[in-house]
C-alpha cells in the first residue's frame, strides 16, 4: 500500500534519527515550569505526599497523552491542522486553535527568556541589589504602578527588556530557518546537555549550602491527609498536563518528522521520564536554595515568599544568589539554565506554527519561518517589552493555560475517542511500529481519566474567572486582556480553517492501513 | 534531614529516576521493531527545504 498517493507534495523534513527527536522532545518538555512551577506546587500541596498523586498522574495522564499526540502527528504526518484534518475534515479548525495557542504562548514565552539573558548578565555584578523585588519590578521592568491609578497598557518601551527580547526573536529564527535537523535537533544537542549540566552542578552546590536540609524538609516531609483533597489531585494533573507541553500541537508536530518506521512508545517514556527527572531535580535544588535563604534571613521555610512563578526566579532567587559563596557563578549558572530551558521549548512552540503555516499555504521553510517569526517579534516587543508587560504577560498566560490549552486536550479527547472512535486506530498505529506495546488501559486513560480531570478543573478555573477578578486586575482590562485571549484564539482558528489548502491534504493515506491487511510483513529496518 | 522526608525523596527518585533509567535501557535493549507491514517507505530527501526546484 503506498503512503501517499501524489507525489506534489514536498519531501518531509526529518529529525536524523531517533535520539536526535528524543533530545528535541525532551528539550521541548523541560520548560520554565519545570523550574519555577513543580518545587512550588509540590510544596503546597502535601510536599512529599504530592508525589503519589503526581506518579499516577503521570502514568495516567501524561504518558497516555503524550502517546495520542505521537500518534497522531506520526500517523498523519503534519501538524496539528493537517493532522486533523486527515482525521475529519471539521476537526481541521482545532489544528489551527492549537496553533493559535502556541503563537500566542510564543510571544509572552519569548519575554521570560529575555528576562532569563538579561539577569544572566546581572548576575555577574549581582546588579539586583538587597531590593531585589524593587529591582525586578521597578528597575529593571520599570512596571506600571496601577494600584495607583497608572495605566493598565502602555508603549512606554523599556530598552533593558527590550533589547534581549529581540536577540531572542533574532536567535529563534535563525534556529527555525535551519530547519528540523539542521536547526531545532542541533540547537537542542547543544543547549539540552547544557542544560543539565549546569543545573546539576547547581544542584550538587545548593545541597550543601548552610540550611539546605531545612528546605528538603520541607518539600519532602509528607502531609497524608493532602491526599483526601480533591485539589492536590487536580493540581498533580494539572502539573503533569502544563510540564509535558502535551494537547497543544508541540509533540503532534515533532512526531509527524520522524521516519514512517519509527519507534513511538519507548521514545515518549524516556522523554515523560525525563521530564519529570529533571523537575525533581530542579524540586530539590530550588528547596534547598530556599533552604539556605530561610537560614540566612533566620526565618522558617513556611515563611519565605514567592516560591513559584517568575517571583521565584527574579525575586527570591536573586536574594538567593546574593547570599551564596560565588554569587556571581551561581546566579548565572542559574539564569542561564533558565534562557536555555526556556530557549528550546520557545522554537518547538514556534515551530507548530510554522507547521501548519508551510503546510496549508504551500510557504517554504524560510519564508514561512521569516513572516510568522517578524509578526511574532513585533507584537511579543509591542506586548512584552513595555512597563506593563508584565502584567500583560500574566493575564494571557493564565488565559491561554489554563483555559485554552485546557480545553484544546478536553476537546481533543472528546473527539478522538468518544465522536469520531478513533482511538483503536491511533492504538493500532502506536503498537505497529514501536517496541513497547499500549494495552487496552491507554483508553480509559484518553477516554475517561484526561478529559474528566481537565474539564473538571476547566469548568471550576471558569467559575472561579468569572466569580474572582483575576489577581484584582482591573475588569475591563481583563475582558480585553483575558477573555479577549480567548476570542483571538477562537476566530484565529475559524478564519484559518477558510482557505483554501494550496495542496490537498486529503489525498492522503495514512499507513498501515487499518483496519489491518493480513498480509506478509516484511522484514528487517526501513530503506 | 527528618527521617520520612528523607523517605520520601529517596521512593521520588527511585521511581522517576529508575524509571528514566529503565526506559533508556529498553530503548537500548530494542531501539526499533524488526517486523512492519509493508509499505512505509520514507522519501529519503529528508530535510530538504520545501524548495520550488522540486516541482
Amino acid at each position: 500500500m503506498s503512503t501517499t498517493t501524489t507525489d506534489t507534495s514536498p519531501p518531509r523534513e526529518q529529525f536524523t534519527g531517533q535520539v536526535g527527536f528524543i533530545l528535541s522532545a525532551i528539550g521541548s518538555a523541560v520548560g520554565l515550569g519545570n523550574i519555577w512551577r513543580f518545587p512550588g506546587v509540590a510544596y503546597e500541596n502535601g510536599g512529599g505526599a504530592f508525589l503519589v498523586p503526581y506518579v499516577i498522574a503521570l502514568l495516567t495522564a501524561g504518558i497516555p497523552i503524550l502517546f495520542l499526540d505521537y500518534a497522531l502527528g506520526h500517523r498523519f504526518r503534519g501538524g496539528p491542522p493537517t493532522a486533523f484534518r486527515r482525521v475529519k475534515k471539521w476537526l481541521e479548525s482545532l489544528g489551527w486553535f492549537q496553533v493559535m495557542i502556541c503563537f500566542v504562548i510564543a510571544i509572552y514565552y519569548a519575554a521570560i527568556i529575555g528576562w532569563a539573558l538579561s539577569f544572566f548578565v546581572y548576575s555577574f555584578t549581582l546588579k539586583w541589589g538587597d531590593d531585589t523585588a524593587g529591582f525586578f519590578t521597578g528597575d529593571y521592568l520599570q512596571l506600571s504602578d496601577t494600584a495607583n491609578g497608572g495605566a493598565w497598557f502602555t508603549l512606554d518601551f523599556v530598552p533593558a527588556v527590550l533589547i534581549p527580547l529581540v536577540l531572542v526573536w533574532v536567535a529563534t529564527i535563525a534556529v527555525l530557518v535551519g530547519g528540523v535537523a539542521k536547526g531545532i535537533e542541533k540547537a537542542n544537542v547543544v543547549f539540552l546537555p547544557l542544560l543539565v549540566v549546569a543545573f546539576a552542578v547547581l544542584v550538587v552546590r545548593a545541597v550543601f549550602l548552610d540550611g539546605a536540609t531545612d528546605g528538603l524538609n520541607a518539600l519532602f516531609t509528607p502531609d497524608w491527609s493532602a491526599l483526601g483533597d480533591m485539589n492536590v489531585w487536580i493540581a498533580a494533573y494539572g502539573q503533569i498536563f502544563f510540564s509535558l507541553s502535551v494537547a497543544f500541537g508541540i509533540m503532534i508536530t515533532y512526531s509527524s518528522y520522524r521516519k514512517r518506521r519509527a519507534n513511538l512508545t519507548s521514545p515518549g517514556l524516556v522523554v515523560a521520564f525525563s521530564n519529570s527527572g529533571f523537575e525533581m531535580l530542579a524540586g530539590i535544588g530550588v528547596f534547598a536554595a530556599l533552604g539556605f535563604l530561610a537560614h540566612e534571613q533566620a526565618v522558617a521555610v513556611a515563611d519565605l515568599e514567592g516560591i513559584t512563578g517568575p517571583i521565584l526566579s527574579f525575586v527570591t532567587f536573586p536574594a538567593v544568589v546574593s547570599e551564596m559563596p560565588a554569587g556571581p557563578l551561581f546566579g548565572a549558572l542559574f539564569f542561564g539554565s533558565l534562557a536555555m530551558a526556556g530557549f528550546t521549548s520557545l522554537i518547538s512552540i514556534l515551530q507548530v506554527v510554522s507547521a501548519g503555516f508551510q503546510e496549508k499555504f504551500g510557504l517554504t521553510r524560510r519564508k514561512a519561518v521569516l513572516w510568522i517569526g517578524i509578526v511574532a517579534a513585533v507584537l511579543s516587543v509591542v506586548g512584552f517589552s513595555t512597563t506593563t508587560g508584565l502584567i500583560a504577560l500574566d493575564t494571557i498566560d493564565n488565559w491561554s493555560n489554563n483555559i485554552g490549552i485546557v480545553a484544546s486536550a478536553v476537546l481533543m479527547c472528546v473527539f478522538l475517542v468518544w465522536l469520531l472512535r478513533t482511538s483503536p486506530e491511533l492504538r493500532y498505529h502506536l503498537n505497529t511500529v514501536s517496541t513497547f506495546q499500549v494495552g487496552r488501559w491507554w483508553y480509559v486513560c484518553v477516554g475517561a481519566i484526561v478529559p474528566a480531570v481537565l474539564a473538571y478543573m476547566l469548568v471550576s478555573r471558569i467559575v472561579d474567572l468569572v466569580q474572582n477578578p483575576y489577581e484584582d486586575y482591573d475588569e475591563t482590562y481583563l475582558l480585553y486582556a483575558g477573555w479577549g485571549t480567548l476570542v483571538v484564539l477562537v476566530v484565529g482558528a475559524v478564519l484559518l480553517t477558510l482557505p483554501r489548502w494550496r495542496r490537498d491534504p486529503d489525498s492522503y493515506v495514512a499507513w498501515p492501513p487499518y483496519p489491518p491487511v493480513t498480509t506478509s510483513t516484511t522484514k528487517g529496518a526501513a530503506r | 534531614m527528618t527521617g520520612p522526608a528523607i523517605l520520601l525523596m529517596l521512593c521520588s527518585l527511585v521511581v522517576v529516576w529508575g524509571g528514566l533509567l529503565v526506559s533508556i535501557l529498553a530503548l537500548r535493549a530494542r531501539p526499533e521493531r524488526a517486523d512492519f507491514p509493508e509499505g512505509g517507505l520514507d522519501d529519503r530527501r529528508e530535510d530538504d527545504a520545501i524548495t520550488e526546484r522540486d516541482t
